[in-house]
């Protein structure tokens, strides 16, 4: 049980499209949705959780529609980004309230569990006012787990987060995970999301890019053509090497910005170029003097898996 | 009724010493009518001038926007209001309670010191105190569900209530007859009118644009119908993300 269905969800805010026809099933274990700052991972989020409605499609936890069903929240816990807190009161004032909320038969047992779970029980009795960005985001995950549900949403729960903390959010969630709980996570960090997620989801410009295991999604990254900026002593004679080898797709000579020349490379077989280019420059007796990536970002490597 | 959300309303409502900057208007308010007495002893006529403009003029609708809007706005603009939200808790429960919260913070800070003031400037004759609390409570009853509700509509509304306030009820609503009608505080007025006595509100000139078979029709439309309206527009409320 526990598994969020997305059928031919799209979201759109007038003429933007936010969010397109997107289809996707969240199972047990632990998932990382993965892509770039405005890719529409929050707003996906937000529709799972039943924040926002779809334009189209529908999402289902279990067979029911999320949307405008109240009855959903007794088995999804929901981390949100930029939600404020009620700080006028304490840690612990806040978790119970929420276990409260959810009508629990022993909500001071239950709010007691869930900030000892996020290692904040020594904390709980300040004023929430007074928490870091770091503890904010563990009593936010303590209100999430108060009431042990089946599936948990956290739209990037590990910003703000120092190292030690995010270590330890991270062995909560893959403990959870292994408990056979749907935790399904939100992250624009790639090493973020291999280190815990089972399986990834890429999002990328609205649309749903990949999925799969973190090696596959790994292996299209770094399969993909790369991009690289060479200048040398000859860029002529490099050219034509470069070009007479399997590597590489295509050559060009360009004058870049500081006015100098130089050549823009696109490589198929980024391991095979890597190797063969020092060989081909030594061979000729020419002096490489610069070799870029000169599309590393991770939007471009997005990008490619989009164009794919 | 959820006491947890009412608590939490509550703190949001009054902590951090809000409670202390609420009490301002009303204690300018009371030192006015002592002041008001010491200097004309009792007088029915400065009364209704006080309890009339004062009160039900600029003190209810304030405190009105105030707790109404502040009942749930602040909830919506930082999104805490998820908290409440993402649990097994019925939308129109969340409005009632937030409601019957905010309704408390008017009786205490504005209708509280109505009657107080009232018996302060009339001593009790004609029922002025009580008939001007009574139309307070009734007033601030109605502008917390208006101003609720329009805190859930939009997130600028303070400054469309504050507009409310001081155009519609202060200005038009005493100035342009059709418009009297429209008016909570007009409406409100009509049960001082029932209280105090028909032909002795005539003398204070205590004279609502409607009569009670109209305004109690009308407070109970406005209750009723922003209560139920701002339960329905929080369970389609859009929690805005940062995409």
């Amino acid at each position: 049980m526990g598994t969020l269905v997305l059928d031919t969800v799209s979201r759109w805010y007038g003429n933007v499209v936010a969010v397109n026809d997107v289809s996707m099933t969240i199972g047990p274990g632990v998932t990382g949705l993965l892509g770039p700052n405005g890719a529409g991972k929050s707003t996906l989020i937000h529709m799972m959780g039943g924040f926002l409605a779809p334009s189209s499609g529908t999402v289902t936890l279990d067979g029911d529609t999320v949307w405008r069903n109240e009855e959903i929240y007794r088995r999804i816990g929901l981390v949100l980004e930029r939600e404020g807190m009620y700080d006028v009161v304490t840690g612990w004032q806040f978790v119970l309230a929420n276990a409260r909320l959810h009508r629990l038969p022993d909500p001071r047992e239950a709010a007691r569990r869930a900030l000892d779970t996020v290692e904040m029980t020594d904390a709980k009795d300040r004023d929430i006012s007074t928490y870091s960005k770091g503890m904010k985001q563990r009593v936010k995950m303590a209100t999430a787990l108060v009431h042990d549900p089946p599936v948990l949403l956290l739209d990037e729960p590990f910003n703000g987060m120092d190292p030690r903390q995010r270590l330890s959010l991270m062995r909560l969630l893959q403990s959870m995970g292994d408990a056979g709980r749907t935790v399904l996570f939100s992250s624009h960090i790639l090493e973020e999301v291999e280190q815990i997620a089972g399986s990834i989801q890429v999002m990328v410009a609205g649309r749903h890019a990949a999925s799969g295991g973190f090696r596959e999604i790994r292996q299209l990254m770094t399969e993909r053509p790369h991009q690289y900026t060479i200048r040398s002593d000859d860029d002529r004679a490099l050219a034509s090497a470069i070009i007479a080898e399997q590597s590489a797709s295509s050559v060009q000579l360009v004058t870049t910005r500081e006015d100098t020349r130089a050549l823009h490379v696109d490589a198929t077989d980024y391991a095979a170029f890597i190797r063969v280019l020092p060989r081909l420059a030594s061979s000729r007796g020419i002096r490489l003097y610069q070799v870029t990536p000169a599309d590393e970002s991770l939007e471009s490597v997005f990008a490619y898996l989009v164009a794919r | 009724m959820n006491s947890t959300v009412a608590t939490l309303t509550a703190r949001s409502l009054l902590g951090h010493r809000r409670a202390l900057l609420l009490l301002a208007l009303p204690a300018v308010f009371l030192v006015l009518a002592v002041i008001s007495r010491w200097l004309a002893g009792e007088d029915s006529g400065n009364t209704v001038v006080l309890l009339g403009g004062f009160a039900l003029g600029t003190l209810v609708p304030l405190l009105g926007l105030i707790a109404g809007t502040g009942a749930i706005g602040p909830e919506i603009d930082d999104g805490s209001v998820v908290y409440l939200l993402s649990k097994p808790l019925g939308r129109h429960t969340i409005v009632r309670t937030k409601l019957a919260v905010a309704v408390g913070v008017v009786v205490t800070f504005a209708v509280l010191p109505t009657l107080v003031a009232g018996l302060i400037l009339s001593g009790g004759s004609d029922r002025l105190a009580v008939g001007f609390a009574v139309a307070a409570l009734v007033a601030g009853i109605a502008y917390c569900a208006l101003f609720l509700a329009l805190a859930v509509m939009t997130r600028h509304a303070v400054v469309v209530g504050l507009l409310y306030a001081l155009i519609w009820e202060t200005l038009v609503g005493n100035f342009v007859p059709g418009a009297q009608a429209l008016s909570v505080q007009q409406w409100a007025l009509a049960l001082t009118e029932k209280i105090v006595g028909s032909s002795r509100s005539a003398e204070l000139s205590i004279t609502p644009a409607v009569g009670l078979g109209a305004a109690v029709p009308l407070l109970l439309v406005v209750v009723v119908g922003f209560t139920w309206y701002a339960g329905r527009r929080l369970r389609s409320l859009r929690i805005a993300g940062d995409e």
